[in-house]
C-alpha cells in the first residue's frame, strides 16, 4: 500500500515534522499558508530564505525546506537585514513572534520598516511567551492574565498595524488565523511586492493564554477570531484595535517608495562612476 | 568601473583605517556597525571605500543588530565585518556565542578604551581581553590577535579573515586606542602577494549535504544561501544534519567539543609571539598592544645598563601562547607582565609561571607605559 503524499510535504524538511506547536495553536495555519502562497506563486524555492528568532514559531525555519536560520531571541530581522543587504537576489522572510519581534527585538522592527529594505515580516501574535509557559509580553490585552500579570496586565499593548505603518512599512495588514485565505493572499502580494512589508496574525494561544483567561475549548478560540473580526480596509491603522469584543482586520498600508537595496545599488554605480581611471577616488586619500 | 580593493603602496595612516584597508584586501564586502569611540573611524573608512569595491556599508540600528546582520551577510557567502569598542562589544556577546555555533566566518575590530561602563572613551586600554575569550556563554574557542602597530592592524586582519574563513570561527582584531589612532606608515603589498583563504564549499549535491558534517580537519564545508543547498542553520544545539537536539546529551558533548577542538588541535598554526633578546634572558617581559613597543624600548634599555633582559610579545592573544610562556619558564628568574588593565593577560601567563616570579605593571587611563616605566620595574627585580 503506498501512502498518499501531502500536497505541501514536499515544502517541509523530512526529519523535523511533526512540529512542536500544541493542538489548537495558530501558528500551523501560518505555516501552511506560507507555503500556499510559495506554490501557487512558483517562487523559486532556491532564492527564498525564511529567519526566525526564539519562540514557539521560530521552530518555522527549521520546518521549510528552504535556505533557513533560527536567530537567538529577538535577531531575527537583524539577521535578515544582513542577509538581504548582501544578497538582493534573495526573497527574505522573517516569521516569528510578537515577543522576539516587539519586545526584545523591537528596535530591530522600526529600524528595518524605517530603511524600507525588501524583507517580509509575518508576525504570530498570541498575546503571550507561550514557549516559556504563557509570560505577559507587549502585546498582551489590557487586563490579561498570565503568569506574571496574575492581577491582570496593567500594560498598553502595542498596536502592530500602527507601529508597522508610523515605522515606515510599505504593506500593513492584519489577519487572524480564522482568514485563513486571506493570509495566503496578504503573503502572496509581501512575497511579490518590493520594500519592507508586514502581516500580523492573531493567533491563538489554547494552552497558555487561552486557558489563563477562560476562553474556552479550541473551537471556542476559533469562533471568537471568526465572530468579533471586522474588516476595515485602509482604515485607520491608529483606530485598528485588538480588543476581546473587537479585532479589525483587514490591509492597512499598501503603497511605493523607494526600496533600500535598489537605493543601495544605484549608489554604488554612481560611486563607481567618480572614479578615475586608475580606479581611485580622487577625494578619499588613505 | 571598479575600484582597487588593493591598495598597493606605501601610505601614513592610522590603525583604525588599517583594519579597514586589510579587511578590503582580505575580501571583505559587508559591514554592519554602529558608530562608537575609538572605532568610528573603521566604520568611516569602511562607509566610504566599500561602494567603490562592490561592497556595502550598512549603518545598523545597534551593536546587537551589527553581529546579527554579519553573520546574516556571512550566510549569504560575504566575507563580513564589524568594528566597535568596550560597551558595544559588551553588547555583541550574545550573537558572537550565535557565530560560534552556526559557524559562520565573521571578524570583529575592537578598538578597545577604558572600562568598566562608558569609562574613558578617548583613552586607551587593554581591558575587553577576557569578555573576548569568555563573554558569551558555553564553552567554545575564537581567535584574537593585539596589533602593535599601524602595519599590524593591516596584516592581521588579512589573517583574521583568512583564518575566520579556514576554521568557522569569529576573529577579533583587538587594538587598543594607541594603535587605532596613531598615524604612521604602512606598506600595503601587491595583491598576490597576499595570501587570502577562502571557506571550503560542499562537494557534494544538495541531497547529499549535511551543513554540520565536519571533515578530517574538524571544520564542515559552507554552503550559502541561495545556491540551493536549502539547508538549516539554528543556535540550539544540533547534530550534523543541523536538525536540533535539545535533550541528548551526547549530542551536546559531541557539538561542543568539536567547536573548541577544531582551535585546539591547530592551536600551534594559529598562535603567533614576538621574540627579542630571550636566549640568555634572565627577566623576560611579557606584552601586547602598544605597552609591546615600550617594552622593546625598555628591553633594550636594559641591556645597556648590562641586565639580561628579553622580550616575548603576544601577538596572538587567544589561543593564548601557553606553550611559549612555558618554554622560557625554566630560564628566566622573573616575568614582566605589562598591560592596561588592572590584571587579565597576567592571570593566563600564572598559570604556566610561577606567580612569586611575575612583576605585573598595571597601569589604567592615560597612555601607554614609558619605556622608564618599564625600565624600572625590570631593573627592580635584581634586589
Amino acid at each position: 500500500m503506498t501512502q498518499e503524499m501531502h500536497p505541501l510535504e514536499k515544502f517541509t524538511r523530512k526529519g523535523m515534522i511533526p512540529h512542536i506547536w500544541c493542538a489548537g495553536c495558530g501558528d500551523g495555519v501560518i505555516l501552511s499558508e506560507f507555503l500556499r502562497a510559495l506554490d501557487e506563486l512558483k517562487m523559486d524555492l532556491n532564492k527564498v530564505a525564511v529567519v526566525s528568532g526564539i519562540g514557539c514559531i521560530g521552530r518555522i525555519s527549521g520546518y521549510v525546506k528552504l535556505d533557513g536560520f533560527h536567530t537567538t531571541h529577538g535577531r531575527a530581522i537583524a539577521f535578515a537585514v544582513g542577509l538581504k543587504a548582501s544578497r538582493p537576489d534573495l526573497k527574505v522572510v522573517v516569521i516569528s513572534g510578537d515577543g522576539d519581534l516587539f519586545s526584545i527585538g523591537g528596535n530591530h522592527f522600526i529600524h528595518a520598516a524605517r530603511r524600507n529594505i525588501d524583507i517580509t515580516v509575518i508576525c504570530s501574535n498570541n498575546f503571550n511567551y507561550g514557549m516559556t509557559g504563557g509570560q505577559a509580553g507587549p502585546t498582551t490585552i489590557l487586563e490579561g492574565r498570565t503568569t506574571t500579570s496574575p492581577y491582570g496586565n496593567i500594560e498598553h499593548p502595542f498596536n502592530l498595524v500602527h507601529l508597522a505603518a508610523g515605522s515606515g512599512a510599505v504593506y500593513v495588514a492584519r489577519w487572524t488565523t480564522a482568514h485563513v485565505r486571506r493570509i495566503r493572499e496578504s503573503i502572496k502580494k509581501t512575497l511579490t511586492k518590493k520594500g519592507f512589508t508586514f502581516i500580523e496574525v492573531i493567533s491563538p494561544c489554547p494552552e497558555q493564554y487561552g486557558r489563563r483567561n477562560r476562553m474556552g475549548e479550541i473551537m471556542d478560540q476559533f469562533n471568537w477570531l471568526r465572530e468579533k473580526s471586522v474588516v476595515q480596509h485602509f482604515s485607520d491603522p491608529l483606530k485598528a484595535e485588538v480588543a476581546l469584543d473587537r479585532i479589525v482586520v483587514g490591509e492597512f498600508v499598501d503603497l511605493d517608495k523607494p526600496e533600500y537595496t535598489d537605493l543601495l545599488r544605484r549608489q554604488m554605480m554612481t560611486v563607481q562612476g567618480t572614479l578615475d581611471k586608475d580606479g581611485r577616488l580622487t577625494n578619499a586619500p588613505l | 568601473m571598479m575600484a582597487r580593493d588593493v591598495l598597493t603602496g606605501t601610505h601614513f595612516t592610522q590603525g583604525d583605517f588599517a583594519c579597514a584597508e586589510g579587511a578590503i584586501a582580505a575580501g571583505c564586502r559587508f559591514f554592519a556597525g554602529y558608530p562608537i569611540t575609538p572605532a568610528t573611524e573603521v566604520a568611516e573608512r569602511m562607509a566610504r571605500r566599500l561602494p567603490e569595491v562592490g561592497g556595502v556599508y550598512l549603518q545598523m540600528e545597534d551593536e546587537i543588530g551589527s553581529v546579527a546582520a554579519i553573520i546574516g551577510a556571512s550566510y549569504g557567502g560575504v566575507k563580513s565585518m564589524t568594528a566597535t569598542s568596550g560597551p558595544g562589544f559588551s553588547l555583541m556577546q550574545e550573537n558572537i556565542g550565535l557565530a560560534v555555533m552556526t559557524e559562520a566566518p565573521i571578524v570583529i575590530v575592537d578598538v578597545m578604551r577604558g572600562g568598566p561602563s562608558t569609562g574613558q572613551p578617548t583613552k586607551t586600554g587593554q581591558q575587553d581581553l577576557m569578555q573576548a575569550r569568555w563573554g558569551s556563554h558555553g564553552d567554545y574557542e575564537i581567535i584574537a590577535f593585539a596589533p602593535s602597530s599601524v602595519q599590524e592592524s593591516f596584516d592581521l586582519t588579512v589573517q583574521a579573515f583568512n583564518l575566520s574563513e579556514k576554521y568557522r570561527v569569529p576573529v577579533f582584531v583587538m587594538l587598543d586606542e594607541v594603535v587605532g589612532h596613531m598615524r604612521e606608515r604602512l606598506v600595503i603589498p601587491p595583491p598576490d602577494q597576499l595570501e587570502i583563504i577562502n571557506r571550503k564549499k560542499p562537494a557534494v549535491q544538495p541531497e547529499q549535504y549535511n551543513p554540520f558534517q565536519p571533515e578530517k580537519d574538524l571544520v564542515p564545508p559552507m554552503a550559502v544561501f541561495g545556491e540551493g543547498y536549502r539547508f538549516y542553520a539554528t543556535g540550539l544545539t544540533h547534530d550534523e544534519t543541523g536538525h536540533p537536539q535539545t535533550d541528548s546529551a551526547e549530542e551536546q558533548t559531541k557539538l561542543v567539543k568539536r567547536l573548541c577542538d577544531k582551535i585546539r588541535v591547530n592551536r600551534d598554526s594559529i598562535v603567533q609571539v614576538k621574540r627579542l633578546l630571550l636566549d640568555d634572558a634572565e627577566v623576560c617581559v611579557v606584552a601586547y598592544g602598544s605597552v609591546a613597543r615600550s617594552a622593546v624600548a625598555a628591553v633594550n634599555r636594559a641591556r645597556e645598563r648590562g641586565v639580561k633582559a628579553g622580550f616575548l610579545g603576544l601577538t596572538t592573544i587567544w589561543p593564548f601562547p601557553d606553550k611559549e610562556i612555558e618554554a622560557i619558564a625554566d630560564q628566566v628568574d622573573r616575568i614582566v607582565v605589562a598591560e592596561m588593565n588592572y590584571g587579565q593577560i597576567v592571570r593566563e601567563v600564572e598559570r604556566r609561571f610561577d606567580y612569586r616570579k611575575i612583576t605585573f605593571v598595571p597601569k589604567l587611563g592615560e597612555d601607554p607605559h614609558t619605556p622608564d616605566e618599564l625600565l624600572s620595574s625590570i631593573m627592580g627585580y635584581r634586589k
